[in-house]
């Protein structure tokens, strides 16, 4: 951990990483001032809405002068910039840069909004619950992949979980005995892949494409074949929001995060209880330096077969879990392809969250944002087309891959087979 | 044998051994090991379909109910609904045997080409895949896993319909290579991207292809459904291509055999030529098998892998162009079925060899236009098609599994396969 430290202190002070830095946020304040300040009339008002739609409350909307509001928030980024190009921030520089993004989306919704009202509480609300799957994604990666095992295959885990999530949650007319098929069915196909990749030693890119492939033909098959001929066969019910009591009435906070069903949160629950048991249980440990060292961990007596077998099939519970969320949390029916990529995504989020919980949450919420805003864009009738703001996320995922924001530290044996000798 | 003799002349077995390990074989015992390298494919493709027999009997609700009755009835029930099912593949695929006698003894010449209409459809469907599975054995090659067939594709499918229904007026001698080369430079650029980045900031190509995938559906999108948009139309389908850019068709209506089936054989020819027979295959196969030694060796691995990857997209990009200028003659968003991942299996199964990928795409585009009758004819849902697909690229990616079913000896020298590392890599 100390050679770690070091590291990345090296990293974070290197000169040119501060101007590339100082410039991204000069750049960030420029495009407030020259694409959204310019374009916007004075006079015009910015309105949000801090209730949730259908809730009764005497909250005041949140209204603003939208060109002043742009004007500051430039000003803002443009004194970041100066600090960081001729000072540095140092080791504080990705927060200052998350800062400085989170300032620029606000302007962004600031002018999209201008002489409009946007409903802010419902936008941040479906950004939660569009994070759930890519966040539950995510968590079943780093469960594979701190063990040394590349998962390609959540994508496939969740949509067969979904599907039989469906199936035996509408044959058994229990929720919860679907819930417990869909996590069986991630776990079966996390051993499938745990066998191909530890035992066979098959590539575990190829291994996890063809659980893709088997899981949408197999979906597909068995829904056309059954679940669309009959349709009490994919009628299970969705998992109703449960209401905190108490904490469900903190204004503009507790109608997001404390009126919610049991997926989200079970994702705040698994974030926690996946970052104390990685980084604080001797179980944690012994999985990382499975992922970081085989054979070295082989050498202190830890078996590393077992380990990675137990990681992986744990990864596909997850899996199953996040798929169930499709079926059960949200839809209530099961369609073909209905994942639609969230797997991928929650790859991505999970080394945009540089192998971390709670990285992952955040960068899941990200994804889920974009998406929430995305589609109320499409309602606002702006003139940037929802679909390319839908490729933001993406862009950002191969701009931080591509390392401008820092070098990810991935598990240094990911996707290498063991052999013992 | 005494070992002074003579080197005598290559059989066919022996070159095409070769050619598919990449090797020189020795000995007099080519054709045994001829033999057990199709081995595994031939297996699987066996198992697959005796397992596909095997879920379309469990599903079938007809089979339960025989089963009430009595148990034994139920495997003839089970048998009987197998065998509908794969004949209906096979006639729907190659055809019907009675059909074609029939249609040689009437003498006529339409009825003739109807009958051997499904074989020419099998081509038809097989022709994308060609295309696809050469751009992912291309990238195996070099040692790149090119999972962005899928959105090299669209991209590619977008420069070729846009070429093709923007630009009026030309014959049809230049408008088809012109809207060729714009549909393979589409491929190509949205190839190059991950390769440049892998080559410059070590960013992984799978992670960036699949990036660059759901880029590529959301810019088709937005251009179907804004600037590409048909005037007249309010689905999102792009204006018909000019009729001079349409790949020629050999017969007439409803037989849409056309021009891009050829154009892919010597996609493949080409790559094969490339890939064994010029100093930079040479150069690309070495990065690919062991790229240390390879750097070692002063080849440039930078170069070869952003020309790779740029021309593992141009292929892709053709995949998509010719659907669009031999077949649709217009982009519809979802015009692509799933080729771009499906290209992955058959490039596997094909052991990234032109050869290999061109028979296990015709394989496959037999299968899933036969497919189609199957699903008419015994309510076999077509995607059963992806499951033995699924499952045939099981047995070829753990070949242990096939050794230890049909009780095969380990091969004495570990075949040469395609060599993906990790996202860690080199």
């Amino acid at each position: 951990m100390a050679s770690t430290a070091v590291q990345r202190e090296i990293k974070l002070v290197k000169p040119t990483r501060q101007w590339v830095m100082g410039f991204i946020f000069l750049g960030l304040a420029a495009a407030i001032w020259l694409i959204f300040s310019r374009s916007t009339d004075a006079g015009l008002i910015t309105t949000f809405k801090l209730v949730p739609g259908g809730v009764e409350s005497n909250l005041p909307d949140w209204q603003m002068p939208t060109l002043m509001t742009l004007n500051l928030l430039a000003i803002a980024c443009a004194f970041l910039g100066g600090v960081q190009l001729f000072r540095g921030f140092g080791r504080r520089t990705n927060l200052v840069l998350s800062i400085v993004s989170a300032l620029f989306i606000f302007g962004f919704l600031v002018w999209t909004a201008a002489g409009k009202s946007m409903n802010l509480t419902g936008l941040l609300n479906t950004a939660l619950s569009m994070a759930v799957p890519i966040t539950l994604g995510a968590f079943s990666g780093i469960l594979c992949e701190r063990a040394g095992v590349v998962n390609i295959a959540i994508e496939g885990m969740m949509l067969a979980a979904a599907m039989v999530g469906a199936l035996v949650g509408s044959i058994s007319g229990s929720l919860w005995v679907g819930l417990f098929a869909a996590v069986l069915t991630g776990a079966l196909l996390g051993l499938v892949h745990a066998i191909l990749s530890i035992k066979y030693l098959t590539d575990q890119i190829i291994s996890g494409t063809v659980i893709n492939i088997f899981a949408g033909g197999m979906t597909a098959f068995i829904s056309s074949k059954f679940m669309q001929v009959n349709q009490s066969l994919n009628d299970p019910g969705i998992f109703k929001p449960i209401e905190i009591p108490l904490l469900s009435k903190i204004p503009i906070f507790g109608p997001i995060l404390f009126d919610n069903n049991i997926f989200v949160y079970a994702m705040f629950i698994f974030m926690v209880v996946l970052h104390i048991g990685l980084f604080y249980t001797r179980w944690g440990l012994r999985m990382r330096s499975v992922g970081e060292h085989p054979k070295a961990a082989d050498t202190l007596g830890i078996n590393v077969f077992r380990t990675r077998y137990m990681a992986v099939i744990l990864g596909g519970m997850m899996a199953g879990f996040a798929g169930a969320y499709f079926t059960l949390g949200s839809v209530g029916r099961f369609d073909e392809f209905m994942t639609a990529g969230r797997g991928f995504i929650g790859l991505a989020a999970m080394i945009f969250g540089n192998w971390t919980p709670f990285g992952s949450f955040g960068a899941g919420l990200l994804f889920g944002f974009s998406d929430s805003l995305a589609s109320k864009v499409a309602i606002l009738g702006v003139q940037i087309p929802s679909q390319l703001l839908g490729m933001a996320p993406y862009i950002v995922t191969m701009i931080v891959l591509a390392g401008v924001v820092g070098r990810g530290q991935m598990p240094a044996a990911d996707g290498q087979p063991y052999v013992k000798e | 044998m005494s070992k002074k003799q003579e080197p005598k002349k290559k059989g066919a077995g022996e070159i095409l051994l070769e050619e598919i390990n990449g090797k020189p074989s020795g000995g007099a015992s080519s054709w045994r090991k001829l033999g057990q390298t199709l081995a595994i494919p031939v297996l699987a493709i066996f198992s697959g379909l005796v397992l596909g027999a095997i879920i379309i009997a469990v599903t079938s609700e007809s089979v339960y109910t025989v089963w009430a009755q009595s148990p034994l009835a139920a495997f003839g029930a089970a048998w009987e609904e197998v065998r509908i099912a794969y004949t209906a593949l096979f006639t729907g695929s190659i055809g019907d045997p009675a059909r074609i006698i029939t249609a040689f003894q009437s003498g006529d010449d339409l009825e003739i080409r109807r009958a051997f209409n499904p074989f020419l459809e099998s081509l038809v469907a097989s022709t994308p895949y060609i295309f696809g599975s050469l751009a992912v054995a291309l990238g195996f090659r070099a040692g790149l896993f090119n999972i962005g067939v899928e959105g090299q594709l669209f991209i590619g499918a977008i420069f070729a319909a846009f070429v093709g229904y923007s630009i009026t007026g030309l014959p049809a001698i230049i408008h088809i290579p012109l809207a060729i080369l714009a549909g393979a430079l589409g491929g190509a650029i949205w190839g190059f991207i991950p390769g440049w980045l892998k080559v410059k900031t070590g960013g992984h190509e799978v992670i960036n292809t699949i990036m660059l995938n759901f880029i590529a559906f959301r810019i088709s999108d937005w251009l179907l459904s804004g600037p590409m948009r048909r005037p007249d139309s309010f689905n999102p389908v792009s204006p018909t291509i000019q009729e001079s850019a349409m790949l020629p068709r050999f017969f007439e209506s409803p037989i849409r055999f056309h021009l891009g089936f050829f154009l892919a054989l010597v996609a493949a020819w080409l790559v094969y030529w490339l890939l064994f027979r010029t100093k930079w295959g040479f150069d690309l196969r070495s990065v690919g098998a062991n790229p240390k030694a390879a750097r070692y060796a002063g080849m440039s691995i930078m170069g070869t892998t952003v020309l790779a990857m740029s021309l593992s997209g141009a292929l892709a990009g053709l995949a998509g162009t010719n659907e669009v200028l031999g077949l649709n003659h217009n982009l519809a968003m979802a015009f692509s079925a799933g080729y771009g991942f499906d290209s992955i299996a058959l490039a596997l199964l094909g052991k990234s060899h032109p050869l290999g990928v061109v028979l296990a795409s015709l394989l496959f585009g037999t299968l899933r236009n036969g497919a189609t009758r199957m699903q008419v004819v015994a309510q076999v849902p077509i995607d059963i098609i992806t499951v033995l697909q699924a499952l045939i690229l099981v047995f070829i990616a753990a070949p242990a599994i096939i050794r230890t079913i049909y009780r095969l000896r380990e091969p004495e020298a570990e075949e040469e396969g395609v060599t993906i590392r990790g996202w860690g890599g080199d």
